[in-house]
């Protein structure tokens, strides 16, 4: 679709959206289950972390990089988990844990920078929107503003699916680093003075909404364990936000690939154990949604470094109480390549589709543009 | 009607220019001054003031140095080969590891050091600016010996050759390891730096194909470094030989024919042109005027020193709408601030962990495209931290600090984070700065010309929310300007 057709879509749904009365202008209240995203920033190798084990181009591909069979947690005759995801097998067995084969779009960007932008933006490869698909759905359909923000954001400062006029507060503090990404299409848009002014609001209200709670849960002593022990004290302390961002990697393994995915890996599934843990600990398990992506997959044979270059077609992850675990589309088919590269079979909007759809009760083609069929996970 | 309206600013800006015989004046002084140093102090402005635009441009670019006016402290500058490193015990490299980062933590202060002393700020904008554009890390490249080593040289094509500059880039040993070229082998090349020159360092995305980018992996291989000295060399046995097909055209290429061709492209000229402009001229470059000035950039040969002449001597560089519109960078404020108020400082890792805890660390970009500036500095996070900034070197006489706290969780009893610790160290450092804001204040007339003269030396907007123009010059006035958003603005 042509950006102009595209925008004039958005514009005329906000416009309706306004109306009183419409079907759709909601009170927002069904944002009190909120969305966990967790960006594994780089592009993880999605092969090496749900495992076509039994095929063997799997082992001739990947001389080096290949998993050994007898470690990795096998969920079936054909595939297995990484054998640091160990914490999450007891999801997989309850079924809350939805695996996700081949998420991709057409005509794929292997650009870190770009391909990103167009997860961010849930835009087609050869468009570009200003906002991210987060911002776009708060702004369709609102969240209250008694809300202390839409969104909070950890372990990162960039503002991904949140680009835009959103209100969303960046939670810093964790490391005195810091680092952005992006280059802010939507930051471009307005005024810097403008763009300080709604920054120091944002403040203002996040200061008065946020409260931290008390969470006995041990999480994992990683700069990813403490940011989703700060989200489960938000939870805890009611702080009314309807989703959260985090960040973990770098996965961007073009050498030494194993050593880094392991410490990975690891990092992300004891940080979810736990989060899970003090999640039901509050009751609140099955109102919560986490949801893994990331800009790209890496590229099915290894190089020679001991490490993969940027590919295409990735797995990803859903976990929550009210997940429909399982596998959601085929596995990777590794015989039938696209320049070395997966090929795509999910469209990550309908992965998106899914969340404002199921989850929110929403209607995502207002905010996708079209519409996507759903994927089964919720 | 319309060409009246055209026309109007250019008599207008005749008219001034016959007023003020031909000094640009104070106002255009800071702007200049400002937008190629940081925060100039008020007599600058009164010395450039009294200079044409040609020539205090001129004289700018004149004084741009290749070569840093402080020494590193001496252990930093030398190399170490792993082999020796792998001989040690456990604990050995264990301490080895340590030294290094203690080391890169001297070479960050060194940096900064140089920008709060430099007589040429300008030199160490173009230094940050290349340092942000061709990118590399301590957090990766590990030997801070050899990320001093590409500060040397960025420093040195400041404002070169581009051409020079990026083919001593490809060769620079920081950079071999950063994006991984230093692994690459003709039998499977790597494709990172093929990738990121691509798409960051010279064309831009759009500009290139996958398979370019598959062939110019094949024309790096064999460019690697030689491990026991640190230095970059050509190994032609690792080299891929053969013909490979780039933007199109068959050739053996290696890594000088391979930049070569990325220099030809007239994609290139254009893309440093934008990235020149958004540093120094506002955040949407005119696309009528890059064409314009890529073209003249071309016919240079890629020489950046005439590029900056023409670009700051353009009617966009000094049109009104363009003023205010870019946010300081963290190192702006900071080293700004400190050159400003409180001369003679050196570098110290209370003001690196400043700007870090802004969202800019030397040496260590949060990734190969860099820090992306602009509005994306301010977010809720970082805009707490610069304020906290400004009122902790300020305070000195107990003001009370009017941003609310809402980032950090509450502390549980008896323990503390050790990032919560670091904060706690970070902020006794820098409230041990404490500027004399009262003495600053005494250069200006206690008068409604003094406190303009004030604001035009710190802010590029009126300050919003100001209270009348009668209270009195004090500290507390002065501190109400420096939190105003008009003074992260530049």
């Amino acid at each position: 679709m042509q950006r102009r057709h595209f925008l004039q879509a958005l514009s005329a749904s906000a416009l309706l959206s306004t109306l009183p009365g419409t079907a759709w202008a909601r009170d927002g209240k069904d944002y009190r289950k909120p969305l966990i995203l967790i960006e594994l920033k780089g592009g993880n190798d999605g092969l090496n972390t749900v495992v076509p084990y039994a095929d063997p181009l799997y082992a001739r591909l990947r001389p080096k990089l290949a998993l050994p069979r007898d470690q990795i947690l096998q969920l079936n005759g054909q595939l297995g988990l990484h054998p640091k995801l160990q914490p999450l097998m007891p999801f997989w067995q309850q079924q809350q844990l939805a695996i996700l084969h081949n998420v991709g779009y057409p005509q794929p960007n292997q650009s870190h920078f770009r391909s990103i932008e167009i997860w961010d933006t849930a835009s087609d490869s050869q468009s570009y929107l200003p906002d991210g698909w987060l911002t776009r759905q708060f702004s369709s359909e609102r969240v209250p503003a008694s809300y202390a923000a839409d969104a909070a954001i950890l372990g990162s400062q960039t503002l991904g699916p949140l680009l835009g006029r959103s209100r969303t507060v960046v939670l810093g503090s964790r490391k005195l680093e810091g680092g952005m990404m992006e280059d802010g299409m939507a930051g471009q848009q307005v005024s810097a003075l403008e763009h300080l002014l709604k920054v120091e609001t944002d403040i203002g209200t996040a200061a008065r909404g946020l409260h931290y709670g008390k969470v006995d849960t041990e999480f994992p002593k990683t700069g990813f364990g403490s940011d989703l022990k700060r989200v489960a004290q938000l939870i805890a302390g009611n702080s009314q936000v309807a989703a959260f961002r985090l960040t973990l990697g770098s996965f961007d393994t073009h050498t030494n690939q194993l050593a880094t995915q392991d410490r990975l890996l690891g990092e992300l599934a004891d940080g979810l154990a736990a989060l899970s843990q003090a999640l039901q600990t509050m009751g609140k398990w099955n109102d919560t949604l986490i949801l893994t992506y990331a800009e790209f997959g890496r590229r099915v044979a290894e190089n020679e470094s001991g490490g993969t270059d940027h590919g295409m077609a990735n797995a990803h992850f859903a976990l929550g109480g009210r997940v429909k675990g399982g596998f959601h589309g085929e596995g990777p088919r590794l015989h039938d390549l696209d320049n070395g590269n997966l090929r795509y079979q999910i469209d990550f909007r309908s992965v998106y589709a899914s969340v404002i759809d199921r989850w929110w009760n929403s209607d995502s083609s207002r905010v996708l543009g079209q519409r996507y069929s759903p994927v089964a996970f919720i | 009607m319309q060409a009246v309206l055209r026309t109007l600013p250019l008599l207008l800006g005749l008219h001034a220019g016959v007023l003020l015989a031909k000094g640009m004046g104070e106002d255009e002084a800071r702007h200049l001054l400002n937008r190629t140093g940081f925060s100039p102090d008020y007599r600058a402005i009164q010395q450039y003031a009294l200079l044409s635009r040609e020539e205090g441009v001129d004289r700018l670019l004149s004084s741009v140095q290749t070569r840093p006016e402080t020494e590193p402290p001496a252990e930093i500058v030398q190399y170490t080969p792993p082999s020796a490193i792998k001989s040690l015990s456990e604990d050995a490299k264990r301490d080895f590891r340590r030294t290094l980062r203690q080391q890169g933590a001297q070479l960050q202060d060194w940096w900064l050091g140089e920008m709060l002393t430099t007589r040429s700020p300008l030199t160490e904008r173009l230094t940050l600016l290349w340092h942000n554009h061709f990118t590399s890390s301590l957090d990766k490249v590990k030997e801070p010996v050899l990320i001093y080593k590409q500060n040397l040289l960025l420093r040195q094509h400041a404002l070169g050759n581009f051409g020079t500059l990026l083919h001593a880039v490809t060769r620079d040993p920081a950079m071999l390891v950063y994006l991984d070229n230093a692994r690459s082998k003709k039998e499977q090349p790597n494709e990172n730096y093929a990738r990121e020159v691509m798409e960051l360092f010279a064309l831009g995305e759009g500009h290139y194909t996958e398979q370019d980018i598959r062939e110019g992996a094949r024309a790096l291989t064999g460019l690697t470094l030689n491990p026991d000295t640190g230095e970059a060399i050509f190994a032609p046995k690792r080299h891929d030989s053969g013909e490979k097909t780039l933007f199109g055209q068959r050739g053996r290429y290696d890594p000088d024919t391979f930049i070569d061709r990325i220099l030809q492209q007239p994609a290139t000229a254009e893309y440093v042109t934008r990235r020149l402009w958004r540093e120094f001229v506002s955040p949407s470059p005119d696309e009528r005027e890059v064409q314009r000035l890529a073209q003249q950039f071309r016919q240079d040969q890629l020489e950046m020193k005439p590029l900056l002449r023409r670009m700051l001597l353009s009617p966009a560089f000094w049109d009104p709408k363009n003023r205010g519109t870019l946010v300081k960078s963290p190192v702006e404020l900071v080293v700004g601030t400190l050159r400003q108020f409180q001369p003679h400082l050196s570098g110290s890792q209370a003001l690196v962990r400043a700007a870090g805890g802004m969202g800019q660390e030397l040496f260590n970009p949060p990734n190969v495209k860099g820090w992306p500036g602009g509005n994306d500095w301010i977010n809720t996070a970082t805009l707490q931290a610069r304020r906290q900034f400004l009122d902790q070197v300020f305070r000195g006489r107990d003001l009370p600090m009017p941003a609310p706290q809402m980032a950090d969780a509450p502390m549980s009893k008896g323990e503390m984070s050790k990032g919560e610790r670091q904060t706690q160290v970070l902020t006794r450092a820098l409230s041990r700065i404490d500027i004399n804001g009262q003495q600053w204040l005494r250069q200006f007339p206690d008068s409604p010309t003094g406190r303009q003269q004030v604001q035009l030396t710190l802010l590029p907007l009126p300050a919003s929310g100001m209270k009348d123009n009668t209270e009195p010059m004090n500290e507390d006035w002065l501190l109400q300007l420096v939190l105003s958003p008009a003074y992260q603005l530049k």
